[in-house]
């Protein structure tokens, strides 16, 4: 029966795909017996059939946004409806006969599951189980109301005789019926309600309802499915009471069985660490896993998914890679809207095959007046209830939408298709009304819903941007209740939910997160990252230029102490992005050429990218490398972000600044002194550079992950650093100095102005451990110099010019460096760590001109060579002052 | 209804602090009982360690400085209507209020939204207050860091706290003082509905 409607439809496309593949045989001869042209449709046919619908489906969704007007006024749905309408008229006129319709079976395992884990997955979860209460209410009582209610209607309408004779069909049948007529639809609510955008309560509370009403639908199905195949005659007063039972079996089953599913997949994503690739694939396997065992086992499967989405989504998303993420998100997107699109298309192709239904205008006509005037009624009488104990009440015009919200989809459908016409002889009449219901809501309710809701002025819902202060005043707020429960004795939601809340961090996160994941999970950080990374790309996409900043990085001393050139954010900005810091600590006195490399170093460094290289041809199937295109955008942004988060970082530490202007001067001229010391002995200068202990620090988040994913990082990293140097150098000593300040003796750097500001400033702070800094997202070398006395000298200035300071001084201890070291016989390459490498900056180097020859010009140097390894980081000493060399380059996995 | 009466004639002042606060009868008959729970030795007032003693307190993060706003002006002692007074902040917006206390007013509609707006303020006072510690009417990067610190925890290192912190101030600082203000701090909670998130439907 599918031959004859391929040879029509399919086969022009089929044709057109398999003539490629047959034009390379056709040249040689082929020898007589073999065939020139094989038609092997059969073979194909299947999949070929449906890729062939969905590529339909997808050509007609794409057809229908090409104009605006048109999607703007009638929703998708409706012309996918249509569409499937026409495509069933066309496929009935050319073979006579009604093809690819909705089997109930294609429906419930192919086309529901990924609709249904869409939803649960990017469910907001926090709104879900605010608004818990009500969900279950409308789901639970609303459903039951309606089926009853519709069923029983129906049933007088045909004691009455307002129903043609030829339906036989009994009470039972009617509750029958009605249990699968009053169910609403989770697919058509999506499908409307995510184009009219109503305020996220009523969305939620409309499609959670939608969403947890399976069980019920399901339960009632079953059981009156059993009730009239049994006989109404014989069905027993247990089995009403079994069929109470089932309804909590069913449901709590359902929801069971996705929780245990969504526990193994959050445990599994946990050790997914060197097989990122599968990542998704686990996602969805175990979802559907979930949806399966539940069908298998005749639970809630849209429960079990749901609950499976909700439940693992804490976890996964924090367990698995951001490229994971990403792939999840837009796979699991494009899966649901394919079925989505596919399931209206099939309807509509149904709903011509006029051999199925039979009509009766009564039962058609009551059906529908029934459904809309008792879920009216019920949603009334429910908020009426449920407003006694709601906080926010839900006011009339709610109601309304809920009311008119109340979309009949594929579900029924289905489930009508699915009846037993032996035992239910009405079951024609019951698929005709449902096709007219289905058609009825999604169309006519779909169409009017949108005006409907501008007309009663419903509050739609504010889609404004995530902002720290929201975020953390969200927080504050939830523990503010909790703790008002607390005292006030009472044990309500905030109770339990704080209760929750503190048994995942304590016990389940830790179980089901990677420790490292674990670690950095906090949602007020992620707000902040997350605004981060946004205001850097609209930071680039302002075409924010990189070298714009570094241009500013040349003016010499003066001009920097001038009044216009001491904006903070300038000079935070130049030094904070490692573009030129040191510029103005370069040694006047020594040779200008010196000085102009480590100028011209310092510029190309901070604003030049890394020159594009050659990569590997990599074809992993486990790893995904990218192209050198994205590398150097990603190295374009990440330059960008990083100044972008260094002036914002900046612009708050304007005050503190001002006051401590004097201060570069005078460290100016000590260092000058300095310097001119240092200068009569030739060779400490060139050992001042090898004094520095260089810490190297994988500053991944993912610390846990370091071992394993080396070689992956490696891979990524080695071509793309961008190395920042940076003068970040302390002088902390316990309890007297507060201030830092900087000295670099060997390349006679000092950054522009060592103040309160950059104390403050984070890398600082987090350098307490042998200047171990961490951070999400750079690496970092970080040399260090001892000059005790140098920079006791300069911290009796410190104490003197800093600005008081609020907050207590983070005090570092940093490990013993003996003095010996500053000798020069540390050598400059440690290969000890493989994983960051670093090539110390070749004008630096050269002005350590003892040992430039070996290292300098060396042109890998750029990309690989370690310059210190870790272990000299023993070599600091305690309690001295300690000027160091922040060398951070950006690791680009994070991003 | 008894039992009721001789039970309100028991709180002190029942009815003017039912003026004041809005309880209802029965929410004031809950809370005094819950407030002789918890004062142990039958004092008569309720003292810090009084307060400390509630287990779930101890653990939330800002359950110390709930338990300060309890005692303003570093007052060791709260008595049962200043006990009721805080409370009375997380009481939810009635709208029958409205209607039934001024029924003269032309727009009822007008007048509930200025009764909202009234609990919004209301509501950011009080959290306000539990972020600006030293009373200055304004939340410095400081007391900011030291609620981020106490909301964080232990996952974020100081450091990284310190850029939210930064980050937070100057996301609401209009004026560029580096610091919150009130108004700024009122502005930024505008889109939230405060008022429903703030109160506690059992304290109607």
């Amino acid at each position: 029966m599918l031959r004859a409607a391929l040879s029509l439809l399919a086969l022009p496309l089929a044709g057109a795909a398999e003539e490629p593949t047959q034009k390379p045989e056709s040249p040689g001869e082929p020898p007589p017996g073999l065939e020139l042209f094989r038609w092997q449709w059969h073979e194909v046919e299947a999949p070929y059939l449906v890729a062939l619908w969905i590529l339909v489906a997808s050509l007609a969704k794409i057809v229908f946004h090409l104009s605006r007007k048109v999607t703007s006024l009638v929703p998708e749905s409706c012309l996918l409806i249509l569409l499937g309408l026409v495509l069933g008229g066309i496929v009935l006129a050319v073979a006579k006969k009604a093809e690819y319709q909705l089997e109930p079976g294609t429906f419930f395992l192919f086309l529901l599951p990924p609709i249904v884990l869409d939803s649960g997955y990017f469910m907001p979860s926090r709104l879900f189980f605010d608004n818990l209460g009500a969900i279950l209410t409308y789901a639970v009582v609303g459903t039951l109301w309606n089926a009853f209610t519709t069923g029983a209607a129906l049933w007088g309408l045909q004691q009455a005789g307002l129903v043609a004779p030829r339906v036989q069909a009994g009470l039972l049948d009617f509750l029958l019926f009605g249990s699968l007529i009053s169910a609403v639809d989770p697919v058509a609510v999506l499908a409307v309600f995510e184009e009219v955008h109503v305020n996220e309560t009523l969305f939620i509370i409309v499609f959670g309802e939608s969403l947890l009403n399976d069980a019920v639908t399901v339960v009632l199905y079953k059981v009156c499915n059993s009730f009239v195949e049994m006989g109404s005659a014989n069905v027993q007063a247990t089995d009403y009471l079994k069929g109470v039972a089932s309804l909590f079996v069913v449901s709590l089953g359902g929801a069971a069985v996705g929780l245990v599913f969504a526990f193994l997949l959050a445990l599994t994503t946990r050790f997914t660490k060197r097989v990122r690739i599968i990542e998704p694939l686990l996602v969805f396997l175990l979802a559907y896993a979930a949806y399966l065992t539940a069908e298998m086992a005749s639970l809630s499967a849209i429960l079990a998914v749901t609950m499976c989405g909700l439940g693992c989504k804490k976890y996964v998303e924090a367990n698995i890679s951001h490229k994971s993420r990403t792939t999840v998100k837009y796979t699991m997107k494009t899966l649901a809207s394919c079925a989505e699109t596919v399931i209206f298309m099939l309807l509509g192709i149904s709903a011509v095959d006029s051999s199925k239904w039979a009509w009766d205008s009564g039962l058609v006509l009551g059906t529908l007046i029934f459904i809309l005037f008792f879920r009216a009624l019920g949603v009334v009488l429910q908020t009426w209830v449920l407003n006694q104990f709601r906080l926010v009440p839900l006011d009339k015009i709610d109601q309304v939408v809920m009311s008119y919200g109340g979309l009949r989809g594929a579900v029924a459908f289905a489930l009508v298709i699915l009846l037993d016409r032996t035992k239910v002889p009405a079951k024609d009449y019951f698929v005709a009304t449902t096709i007219v219901v289905v058609f009825f809501t999604v169309i006519v309710q779909g169409l009017t819903i949108k005006p409907l809701v501008k007309w009663l002025k419903v509050k739609r819902s504010e889609h404004h941007k995530p902002t720290l202060n929201q975020e953390l005043h969200e927080h504050t707020f939830d523990h503010i209740l909790a703790a008002v429960e607390d005292v006030v004795g009472h044990h309500g939601y905030h109770y339990w939910r704080d209760r929750w809340e503190q048994f995942d961090k304590k016990y389940l996160s830790q179980l089901l997160m990677r420790r490292s994941a674990y670690r950095i999970r906090d949602q007020i950080w992620d707000v902040y990252y997350r605004l981060n990374i946004r205001d850097a790309i609209s930071f680039v996409d302002q075409g924010g230029h990189v070298l714009s900043s570094t241009g500013l990085t040349l003016p010499s001393m003066p001009s920097r102490n001038s009044v216009a050139e001491t904006s903070v954010t300038n000079l935070l900005r130049e030094s904070g992005s490692g573009a030129c810091l040191d510029l103005q600590v370069i040694d006047t006195v020594r040779s200008g050429r010196d000085r102009e490399d480590a100028v011209m170093h310092h510029l190309l460094c901070g604003g030049l990218y890394k020159p594009r290289r050659r990569y590997k041809a990599s074809c992993s199937r486990h790893f995904i490398s990218e192209d050198a295109q994205e590398r150097q955008d990603k190295e374009v942004f990440q330059q960008n972000m990083k100044r972008r988060l260094e002036s914002f970082k900046s612009t708050k530490h304007n005050i503190c600044f001002t006051k401590s202007k004097p201060r570069p001067r005078k460290t100016g001229r000590r260092k000058d002194g300095v310097a001119n010391a240092e200068a009569t002995n030739g060779k400490h200068r060139g050992l001042g550079f090898q004094d520095t202990a260089a810490v190297i620090l994988t500053v991944e988040s993912e610390e846990e992950e370091e071992e394993s994913d080396s070689s992956e990082t490696e891979k990524e990293d080695d071509e793309g650093i961008i190395f920042v140097a940076r003068a970040t150098s302390e002088v902390l000593q316990e309890g007297k100095v507060s201030g830092s300040l900087e000295v670099c003796p060997s390349p006679r750097i000092i950054p522009p102005s060592p103040t309160c500001a950059e104390k403050e400033l984070p890398w600082k702070s987090g350098q307490g451990d042998l200047a171990v800094y961490v951070s999400s997202e750079t690496t970092k070398i970080v040399p260090v110099d001892m000059q005790t006395g140098w920079n006791q000298s300069i911290s009796s200035l410190e104490s003197l010019a800093s600005p008081p300071c609020n907050q207590a001084p983070i005090l570092t201890c940093l490990p013993p460096h003996p003095r010996g070291t500053e000798e020069p016989q540390v050598p400059l390459h440690l290969p000890s760590d493989p994983r960051s490498s670093f090539a110390f900056p070749p004008s630096l180097a050269k002005a350590g001109r003892s040992r430039s020859e070996s290292s300098a010009d060396l042109p890998q140097q750029q990309e690989l060579q370690p310059l210190m390894g870790h272990k000299d980081h023993t070599h600091l000493s305690p309690g001295t002052a300690t000027s160091h060399w922040c060398i951070q380059f950006n690791r680009g996995s994070r991003l | 209804m008894g039992s009721r009466s001789s039970h309100a004639a028991v709180i002190p002042d029942g009815d003017s602090i039912r003026r004041e606060t809005g309880f209802s009868q029965a929410s004031l008959l809950r809370l005094h009982h819950r407030f002789r729970a918890l004062d142990r030795n039958k004092k008569g007032y309720l003292s810090r360690m009084d307060l400390q003693q509630i287990g779930a307190l101890a653990v939330n993060p800002l359950g110390d400085r709930i338990i300060e706003s309890f005692f303003p002006d570093g007052s060791q002692r709260v008595d049962f209507p200043g006990f009721v007074r805080v409370l009375a902040h997380f009481r939810p917006v009635e709208d029958e209020d409205t209607e039934t206390q001024d029924p003269k007013k032309p727009e009822p509609l007008n007048s509930r939204r200025n009764k909202l707006h009234c609990e919004f303020v209301r509501t950011c006072t009080n959290a306000f207050q539990l972020y600006d510690l030293d009373r200055d009417g304004k939340i410095s990067r400081h007391e900011m860091l030291q609620v981020l610190r106490l909301m964080v925890g232990v996952q974020v290192t100081e450091e990284q706290l310190e850029n939210i912190a930064d980050r937070t101030v100057q996301e609401a600082d209009e004026d560029g003082d580096g610091a919150v203000s009130f108004v700024e701090f009122t502005k930024s909670l505008e889109k939230m509905d405060v008022e429903q998130k703030m109160s506690i439907r059992i304290l109607k």
